[in-house]
């Protein structure tokens, strides 16, 4: 294709994306009028109580917690949901001792994890965090097994042969190939930690866009959880445009070369 | 000098079965001698290779490596696809290497020299060409190669051969190249070791006096003939 057509699919899908949103917009404004009711306040409410918001301050503190949440439940579930799943996928023997556990832990539903966590280990960051992050663990297990099973051999027995040293083959061996499926636990994860961060929120702490849509609910005030809902809906989509997919475009750049 | 003294090499099957590989395989292969191990197909010359590579270790037998550094070249070329063809044959090198400068072998084997190259860029030829390059570059003691030059048409295979032989003439170094093609063999060794159907054991090592460069059709076909069977 020329640079030329590529620039008009371009912003023919661009326009798409405009016009979707666009429709969406009116349908909502549409029935605001219509109805006239504090259960469907109209866009320009939810934006001015959002506008107001920022400017007090309470929005980005409220923002930056979620978000600071968000991110240490990510990481830490990354962290130790990696290991687990390279374990797993390396040895036979440890995966038919804890795939129960994996599968009781993945049926598992959310909110007990979070209940339980706050009852054992008090109400506090660690057990709202530490529950967060034990909910999506084994979804990125199982996601890193996979990908250590599909890890090819003859590479690895290359590898051997060449001495490579054991960062060396981790770095430029093992973890490109394990790269689709770290960016899939990502992908899927930050989607779902985000949340159940607010229900911890709601649940047990004091501060955060979760706590904010509980306060507003005891009003019954739709204007405020809309706002809050798109704020961070807003923020998740920045995540996913200015670090993940940068991130996954520059360690799957040599694809694109395949003729 | 490689010294192969294998008594014998066996599978478990998943029922738990011995299914018998190798028999007794035993050859030496000097600094600066090209040998050839043949024989027909499914009798264990890839088997050997790998215990030779020590990627497998379970084996009655022994086997003593020169010291110094290994190399091998796989039948297929196992290039990092996600790593540029420069950086795929630097990873390869020891530490005391590192910075060497790869522009003489590269020409030397017709690699373009683009930096931003990638595996998935380059035809079988091509890749097969990085893979020599890739043994070549770390002045190894020992070079496997296991049917480098298989599924290439006859014109590319015939170029990589002569490729390298001028590689491995600039630096020649004790070398072992598993193939099924005898004439491939006949061409290229000092020596050619002949194995039986499976299990393999060595029936017959033939010698070539005639120097490589001197080797017309009449001699590689009597080469040939004195490995075929009789009948």
């Amino acid at each position: 294709m020329s640079t030329e057509r590529l620039a008009v699919a371009r912003a023919t899908e661009a326009l798409t994306v405009i016009l979707s949103l666009a429709v969406l917009y009116g349908l909502w404004a549409g029935m605001a009028a219509i109805l006239q009711s504090r259960e469907l306040p109209a866009p320009d409410a939810v934006f001015a109580f959002l506008w107001n918001e920022a400017v007090n301050g309470e929005l980005w503190l409220h923002l930056g917690m979620t978000l600071l949440r968000v991110a240490a439940a990510f990481l830490i579930a990354m962290a130790i949901g990696s290991a687990i799943g390279i374990a797993l996928g390396r040895s036979r023997l440890a995966d038919r001792l804890f795939d129960p556990w994996l599968i009781l832990l993945l049926n598992l539903p959310a909110l007990v994890v979070i209940v339980l966590a706050y009852i054992w280990f008090g109400l506090n960051e660690v057990s709202a965090i530490g529950a967060v992050a034990l909910t999506k663990i084994p979804n990125v297990a199982v996601t890193i097994r996979e990908g250590t099973r599909a890890i090819d051999p003859t590479l690895t027995e290359m590898a051997k042969v060449f001495r490579f040293p054991p960062g060396r083959l981790l770095r430029h061996v093992i973890l490109p190939q394990l790269q689709p499926y770290f960016a899939a636990a990502t992908r899927s994860g930050i989607a779902l930690i985000w949340k159940i961060v607010l229900v911890v929120e709601l649940l047990g702490r004091s501060n955060g866009v979760g706590f904010q849509i509980y306060t507003y609910f005891q009003f019954f005030d739709v204007r405020a959880i809309l706002g809050y809902s798109l704020a961070f809906v807003a923020v998740m989509l920045l995540v996913e445009m200015i670090v993940v997919q940068p991130l996954e475009r520059q360690a799957t750049r040599w694809r694109k070369r395949d003729a | 000098m490689l010294e192969v003294d294998i008594r014998s090499k066996s599978f478990r099957t998943a029922r738990g079965a011995e299914l018998p590989a190798l028999g007794e395989v035993g050859f030496t292969v000097a600094p600066g001698e090209f040998v050839c191990l043949t024989g027909p197909s499914g009798c264990g010359k890839t088997t050997t290779l790998k215990l030779i590579l020590g990627l497998d270790t379970d084996f009655e037998g022994s086997i003593r490596r020169p010291s110094g550094r290994l190399a091998a070249v796989f039948q297929e070329p196992r290039l990092l696809p996600w790593r540029s063809v420069e950086q795929n044959v630097r990873l390869a090198l020891p530490e005391e290497l590192a910075s060497a400068d790869l522009t003489p072998l590269f020409e030397l084997l017709g690699i373009p020299a683009t930096e931003r190259l990638y595996p998935g860029e380059l035809s079988l030829g091509m890749a097969r060409r990085v893979a020599l390059a890739r043994a070549f570059a770390l002045e190894p003691a020992l070079l496997l190669l296991d049917e480098p030059f298989v599924s290439l048409d006859d014109a590319t295979a015939e170029r990589l051969r002569t490729l390298l032989m001028s590689v491995w003439n600039a630096r020649p170094t004790a070398a072992l190249m598993v193939t099924h093609n005898l004439r491939e063999a006949a061409e290229l060794a000092d020596r050619i070791v002949l194995l039986s159907e499976r299990p393999g054991h060595v029936v017959k090592v033939v010698s070539i006096d005639t120097p490589r460069g001197a080797r017309d059709a009449a001699t590689i076909d009597r080469i040939v003939s004195q490995l075929r069977p009789r009948g």
